[in-house]
């Protein structure tokens, strides 16, 4: 199964949910597939699922928010740009991207 | 071979990837432009607000964590710029809670180096005879937050005192006083809406129970500037900051007032400065309709601070603390206080609290303090451990609870279109 090499980052206490990692490589599908969407390529929606459910060591709904989306307050940045000028969810994952995602939720 | 068309392009200078899309415009910019639009609408907010004069001592309120960082470095870098000819210094209060604020303040210090900007640390250990782990010790984890609230504003007074200072400024940004706003209008709270609002006071005091104000000046340069702005600017900046939530303070009732206005401003973009503008157009309706009268304003009969009763609120509380009667001050003060001084009048006495106990105020004891003033070393080290935190959650534990679910039912009231001001 081909993969993807993807380089994720967590800062601003967004690391205390991934054992204090602040930088994560990781090897992901570079397709998915579930019920409503047949076989795709990997997208942010994909990663983030992917990521809640093998990286977060607890409390999940810390780190994910409604509709497949981060939590409210977590900033997510591709290759160094806001994800909202890259698509959000629908931003396609390519190989040796690099996903930062910051929280503002840890007090200032 | 004509060139490929830029992705994203930035919308103000067109030939430079966009990195930020902004919260208040949506407007997208590349890395340049976002660090000189940033940095040039604090200096508006600055000059337009006349926030100092030229020759002010200013003392930053630095707690280590992201928002009071970035202002630490912005300020530094417009007083340079501008040429405001201000006096800068680091200000930080050492709570005492072992794990959070000792490494906090270690940020504090490389801060302090990076910049090279002054540092005073004020300890409430040192000012009050209790750390915040003494005091959970023995009142428990239920309203810690009161106490350090309470002790917190005096102590960025006193430390202002300290450093001879005109103002403190605070990393309070729009964020959070929309937060403030939407907590405030929930709790009735009016008196503490109108200062929260406010971008200039010499209020040391949000609480409604007793106003105390100061000779120093207290601003908020952040109050127009967005939260995700502060994160972003402070990542590509690579600023050194801290971020861990207080051990003591998990803050339930502002975290989900936080998490509604972010979940708001996903279906309305202004949500934020609408939520301002909200606050400011109810206090400005509250000061033209009702003939509150102030407070006399006299000075607390043990330390000396400027209070609207014969004791303070911190020296209430350290009473509370000092007797095992640590509800003292806590909750309904103003009849507990009532209470007290009956009691005391009745009993003609006036216990006296060891003096290690009193907050020591102004003349010369204040500088026989431990508070240690610290200029920076000339080696800057740079450390990426960063982490942040929020300090300054100046409200009640107490009405947590009772208002939670307040938050959904009255929110509609705050969509009401009268309350925009445009
Ligand atoms: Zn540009
Ligand atoms: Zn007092």
């Amino acid at each position: 199964m081909a993969t993807l090499n993807i380089n994720l980052q967590f800062s601003g206490g967004m690391e205390l949910l991934f054992d204090n990692q602040k930088s994560i490589n990781v090897q992901i599908p570079s397709t998915f597939s579930d019920k409503a969407v047949e076989k795709h390529a990997t997208n942010m929606r994909d990663l983030i699922a992917w990521t809640a459910e093998n990286l977060v060591q607890e409390r999940p709904e810390l780190f994910l928010g409604n509709d497949g989306s981060v939590r409210s307050g977590i900033l997510v940045l591709v290759n160094d740009a806001d994800w909202e000028l890259e698509g959000e969810l629908e931003y396609e994952v390519q190989d040796g991207d690099e996903i930062v995602f910051i929280s503002t939720l840890h007090g200032g | 071979m004509p060139s490929k068309p830029l992705k994203n392009p930035c919308n103000l200078c067109q030939s430079v990837r966009a990195i930020l899309k902004r919260p208040k415009t949506g407007q997208q910019l590349c890395k340049e432009c976002f660090f000189h639009v940033f940095e040039t609408e604090i200096h508006n907010t600055i000059v337009d607000n006349k926030l100092f004069k030229r020759g002010d001592r200013v003392a930053i309120g630095a707690s280590g964590g992201k928002d009071s960082t970035v202002l630490a470095y912005v300020l530094k870098l417009l007083n340079d710029r501008y040429d405001y000819g201000l006096d800068l210094m680091l200000l930080s209060i050492d709570e005492g809670i072992t794990g959070y604020r000792d490494d906090s303040l270690e940020t504090v210090k490389r801060n302090r180096d990076q910049y090279q900007i002054p540092l005073l640390i004020v300890s409430y250990k040192e000012l009050y005879g209790w750390s915040m782990d003494d005091i959970v010790k023995e009142i428990g984890r239920k309203n810690n937050c009161t106490f350090c609230g309470v002790f917190r504003r005096q102590a960025l007074d006193r430390g202002a005192i300290m450093l001879n200072v005109d103002h403190i400024v605070t990393g309070h940004n729009a964020d959070d006083i929309a937060e403030t706003v939407l907590m405030n209008i929930l709790r009735g709270d009016l008196p503490r809406l109108q200062r929260c609002t406010s971008i200039i006071t010499n209020d040391t005091s949000e609480d409604s129970s007793g106003i105390e104000t100061s000779k120093v000046l207290r601003s908020k340069p952040f109050k127009y500037t967005y939260e995700k702005e502060i994160v972003m600017y402070a990542y590509f900046k690579k600023l050194d900051y801290f971020s861990t939530e207080c051990i003591y303070s998990p803050n339930a009732y502002r975290g989900h007032a936080r998490v509604f206005l972010k979940d708001l401003e996903q279906v309305r973009r202004t949500s934020i400065v609408d939520i301002i503008h909200s606050g400011e157009a109810l206090s400005a309706s509250v000061v033209a309709n009702t003939t509150t009268k102030l407070p006399t304003l006299t000075t607390c009969t043990r330390c000396g601070y400027i209070s609207s009763n014969a004791l303070c609120k911190a020296c209430l509380l350290l009473e509370g603390l000092n007797r095992g009667l640590p509800q003292l001050g806590v909750g309904h003060s103003a009849k507990i206080r009532r209470q007290h001084e009956e009691r005391q009048r009745d009993s003609g006495t006036s216990t006296p609290l060891p003096t290690s106990s009193s907050p020591v105020v102004g003349g010369e004891e204040s500088t026989v303090l431990a508070a240690t003033v610290t200029l920076p070393s000339s080696t800057s080290s740079v450390d990426t451990g960063n982490a942040q935190t929020k300090d300054g959650l100046d409200y009640e534990a107490k009405v947590v609870v009772t208002h939670m679910k307040d938050l959904e039912t009255r929110i509609g009231q705050l969509q009401m279109p009268s309350l925009h001001s445009t």
